[in-house]
C-alpha cells in the first residue's frame, strides 16, 4: 500500500505540493488529473524519490515503511518504478544494458521486447533519437523488466500514435494485472482475502488477489479508453482537489474545466 | 646529402614540439636477453595476464599471427595465414631489400629526440604486411612488453596493406607488474595502398611512472581505408602522441578513435591529425576522454587542401574527480568547397542520468559506472565485430581496475 499524508514539497524555493493526501491500496490503480503546472509530475517524482523535490512536511509510507527520506534506488528496490515522459538520453548506453540492469532474475528481455515491438531498439543508445512513442515503449519495457509493485506513469499516451496507443494501454494493463473490461472496484478495502484451493480463479478472484498498484498521469484522457482504473484524483494548485470515479471526473473536466471541477469536488 | 644517422645525431637533444620534456639519459639502453617463446601458453602467468590487458590472445584462436617483444628482444613472431607476413624489423632490414623504400620514408628522424633515439638505438619492432589482394580478416596481434625496470624501449614498426588487401592489427603495449619506471618510444609507419583496408587498434596498459612517446605517420592511397584506434585507460606518467595521416588518393578515408582515462599523476597529450590531399577524401577524428584527476589534452586537427573533401572532429571529455581536460580541436580549410566540422564538449555526468538509472534500482556507484562505460562505448564504423568486441573487452577490464 502507498500512503501519502499531508505531503508538502518544495522545488527550489517554490512550494509545489501544498497538501496532498493519497492512499493506493494493493491492486488499485488511480488516475491523476490536473492542468499544466498543477504538480502532477512533481508528485510522481517525489514518490520516486528525486532529491530536488524537498519534502518539507508530511509522510510517504510504502509497504508499511516510511520512505519519505529514502534514496531513489532503495525505493526502486522496494518496488516503486516510474515511466517517464521525457527521460534523459544517455550516449553509448545500450537500451539492452539498462533493461538487463533493472531486470529481476529470469526476465526474458528478448521476449518482452518482441511483445513491445521494440527488438530493433535494444541495441540503440537509450532514448537517443527516440520518438515520443518509442520513448514510451522503452519506458514500459523497463518497467516490465523491473516488475515494480507500484508503477508511476507520467502521461503514457503523450506522443504516441494511434496505432501504438492500444499497445501502450494493453501493456499498462498487463503491468498492473488488469483487464481492459473491468469495472472500478467499489471499495477495495472490503475485498476478502482469496483463499481458494482451485487453481482456476474467476475473474473476480483474480481482480481481488492482484497486488500491483498504479498511478497514472493523463492530460488528454486517451489512456482511459484502454486502461481501467479504480479512482480518479484532481490535483489543482498543489492540493488534491477532488476524488471520484475516473471516467466521471474526466467527463466533468471536459465539461466544465479543471478550475470548476476542482471547486465542485472540493 | 646528410645521412639519416647524421640528421638523427643532430636531433639527439631536440625537444618535442609539445608535451613534457624527458631526460633520455636516465633510462637504460641495455636489454637483458630473453629466450624465444614458441608456445605462448608457457609464458609466466603474470606476463600473460598483463599482455591480455593489452589485447593479446594467448590462445591465438581467432588471430592470424602474433609478434611479441620483451624489452629489446623479439621473443615470438609468426603468421598463421597465407598472405600475411610478420617479421621482426631488424631481421627484415637485413633480409628484405625492398623495406628501405618504407623505412623512415614517412616519419622523419629529426622530428625530435625520440625519433632520433629510435633511429640511433633501434631495439627492434615489427613489420606486418598483407600481400596484394589478400584479405586477412582475422586480426594479427602484437605486444611490446617492458620487463626491465628503467629501460628505454625504442621500436620501429612498419605496417603495409598492399593493394586490394585487408589487414587488422591489435597492437598492445604493457609493462610487467614489477616495472614502475620506463620509457617507450615507438615509431610506426603505415602504408595503405590502393583500395586496401587497414585497421590498427593500439591498447596501452602501462605503469604509473612510464613515459611514452609514439611517433606515427600513415599514408592512404586511392580508395583506401585506415582506421586508427587508441585506448589508454591505465595510469601512466606521460603519453604524448600526435599521429598524422595523409590521404593522398581519391576517395581515401581515415578515421581515428581514442578512448582515454587520465588517473591522478597521469599526463595524456593525445591527438590525431589528418591531411585531406585528394578529391573525395574523408576524415573523422573522435575522442572520448575521462579524467579521474589526471591532466588530459585531447587534440584533433583536420587540414583540407583540395575541394570536395569532408572532415569531422568530435572531442568529448568528462571530468569525474578533479583533473584537467583540455580539448583542442582544429580545422583548417585551404580552398573553397570543403566541409569541416567539429563538436567539443567538456563536462560532468548529468545528475539527471544518474538518478534515472537509480530509479531502475542501480546504486549511485553502479549508475555512474554504467554511464561512464556508455561514454567510452563508441561503435567504430567499418571495424570488424571481433575487434570491436576486443576493444569493448579492454575497456571493460580497465574500467573495473581504474574506476
Amino acid at each position: 500500500m502507498l500512503l501519502i499524508e499531508d505531503l508538502q514539497v518544495k522545488l527550489g524555493n517554490k512550494k509545489i505540493l501544498r497538501h496532498v493526501d493519497l492512499e493506493i491500496l494493493p491492486g488499485e490503480t488511480h488516475i491523476l488529473f490536473g492542468p499544466n503546472g498543477s504538480g502532477k509530475t512533481s508528485l510522481l517524482m517525489t514518490i520516486m524519490g528525486y532529491p530536488q523535490y524537498k519534502v518539507t512536511g508530511g509522510k510517504i509510507t510504502f509497504k508499511g515503511e516510511d520512505i519519505t527520506h529514502m534514496t531513489i534506488d532503495d525505493r526502486a528496490r522496494l518496488g516503486i518504478g516510474m515511466s517517464y515522459q521525457r527521460p534523459p538520453s544517455i550516449q553509448g548506453l545500450k537500451t539492452r544494458r539498462i533493461i538487463e540492469a533493472c531486470s529481476k532474475n529470469g526476465v526474458d528481455i528478448n521476449a518482452l521486447a518482441e511483445r513491445m515491438n521494440f527488438t530493433d531498439f535494444l541495441d540503440r543508445d537509450i532514448n537517443v533519437g527516440f520518438s515520443g512513442g518509442e520513448i514510451k515503449r522503452s519506458e514500459l519495457l523497463q518497467l516490465m523488466a523491473q516488475d515494480a509493485d507500484l508503477a508511476l506513469f507520467d502521461e503514457p499516451e503523450s506522443g504516441v500514435d494511434l496505432e501504438n496507443i492500444s499497445l501502450i494501454g494493453n501493456t499498462i494493463n498487463t503491468l498492473l494485472q488488469r483487464r481492459p473490461d473491468e469495472e472500478p472496484r467499489k471499495d477495495a478495502k472490503q475485498c476478502e482475502t482469496v483463499n481458494t484451493p482451485s487453481p482456476f480463479k474467476t475473474v473476480k478472484k483474480i481482480v481481488e488477489s492482484r497486488l500491483k498498484m498504479g498511478l497514472i498521469i493523463t492530460h488528454t484522457g486517451f489512456i482511459l479508453d484502454y486502461v481501467t482504473a479504480d479512482k480518479g484524483l484532481v490535483l489543482y494548485n498543489g492540493v488534491v482537489a477532488g476524488k471520484g470515479h475516473p471516467l466521471e471526473i474526466f467527463k466533468q473536466i471536459r465539461k466544465v474545466g479543471y478550475k470548476e471541477c476542482a471547486r465542485c469536488a472540493a | 646529402m646528410r645521412s639519416l644517422d647524421d640528421k638523427a645525431h643532430e636531433a639527439k637533444d631536440k625537444k618535442a614540439a609539445i608535451g613534457p620534456d624527458i631526460d633520455l639519459n636516465t633510462y637504460s639502453l641495455d636489454s637483458p636477453q630473453h629466450a624465444a617463446v614458441k608456445d605462448l601458453k608457457v609464458m609466466p602467468g603474470a606476463d600473460k595476464e598483463k599482455m591480455a590487458f593489452a589485447g593479446l590472445d594467448i590462445s591465438e584462436e581467432g588471430r592470424s599471427g602474433t609478434y611479441i617483444q620483451k624489452d629489446a628482444i623479439s621473443i615470438h613472431s609468426g603468421s598463421h595465414q597465407d598472405g600475411l607476413e610478420i617479421i621482426p624489423i631488424k631481421k627484415a632490414l637485413k633480409e628484405m631489400d625492398w623495406l628501405k623504400e618504407y623505412y623512415w620514408k614517412l616519419a622523419s628522424v629529426d622530428t625530435d629526440k625520440y625519433t632520433a633515439r629510435a633511429r640511433l638505438d633501434l631495439q627492434n619492432g615489427y613489420v606486418i604486411r598483407a600481400l596484394p589482394g589478400k584479405k586477412i580478416t582475422l586480426p594479427a596481434q602484437a605486444c611490446l612488453y617492458l620487463e626491465k625496470e628503467g629501460f628505454s624501449q625504442n621500436v620501429h614498426n612498419i605496417i603495409i596493406a598492399e593493394e586490394d588487401s585487408e589487414l587488422h592489427i591489435i597492437s598492445g603495449c604493457a609493462s610487467a607488474s614489477h616495472v614502475t619506471r620506463g620509457l617507450h618510444v615507438g615509431i610506426s609507419e603505415f602504408y595503405v595502398k590502393k583500395n586496401a583496408k587497414l585497421s590498427f587498434s593500439m591498447i596501452h596498459h602501462w605503469a604509473e611512472d612510464v613515459v611514452v612517446r609514439p611517433r606515427s605517420v600513415g599514408i592512404v592511397e586511392k580508395g583506401g581505408l585506415f582506421l586508427s584506434n587508441y585506448i589508454s585507460m591505465k595510469p601512466v606518467k606521460s603519453v604524448q602522441m600526435y599521429p598524422t595521416i595523409y590521404l593522398v588518393g581519391k576517395g581515401a578515408v581515415a578515421r581515428s578513435y581514442s578512448l582515454l582515462v587520465g588517473s591522478p599523476g597521469s599526463e595524456l597529450d593525445v591527438g590525431g591529425r589528418i591531411y585531406l590531399k585528394a578529391k573525395d577524401t574523408r576524415a573523422e577524428i573522435v575522442s572520448r576522454a575521462i579524467t579521474n584527476g589526471g591532466n588530459i589534452i585531447s587534440r584533433g586537427d583536420i587540414v583540407a587542401e583540395v575541394p570536395g573533401v569532408r572532415g569531422h572532429l568530435e572531442c568529448h571529455g568528462l571530468i569525474l574527480n578533479g583533473g584537467i581536460m583540455h580539448a583542442i580541436p582544429e580545422l583548417k580549410g585551404m580552398v573553397d568547397g570543403v566541409e569541416l566540422s567539429h563538436e567539443a564538449a567538456v563536462g560532468k555526468i548529468a545528475q539527471e542520468e544518474i538518478l534515472y538509472l537509480m530509479s531502475r534500482g542501480l546504486t549511485e556507484e553502479e549508475a555512474t559506472a554504467t554511464i561512464v562505460r556508455g561514454f567510452l562505448s563508441v561503435d567504430i564504423p567499418d571495424l570488424p565485430a571481433p575487434l570491436q568486441a576486443e576493444i569493448d573487452r579492454a575497456v571493460d577490464l580497465s574500467q573495473k581496475e581504474v574506476m
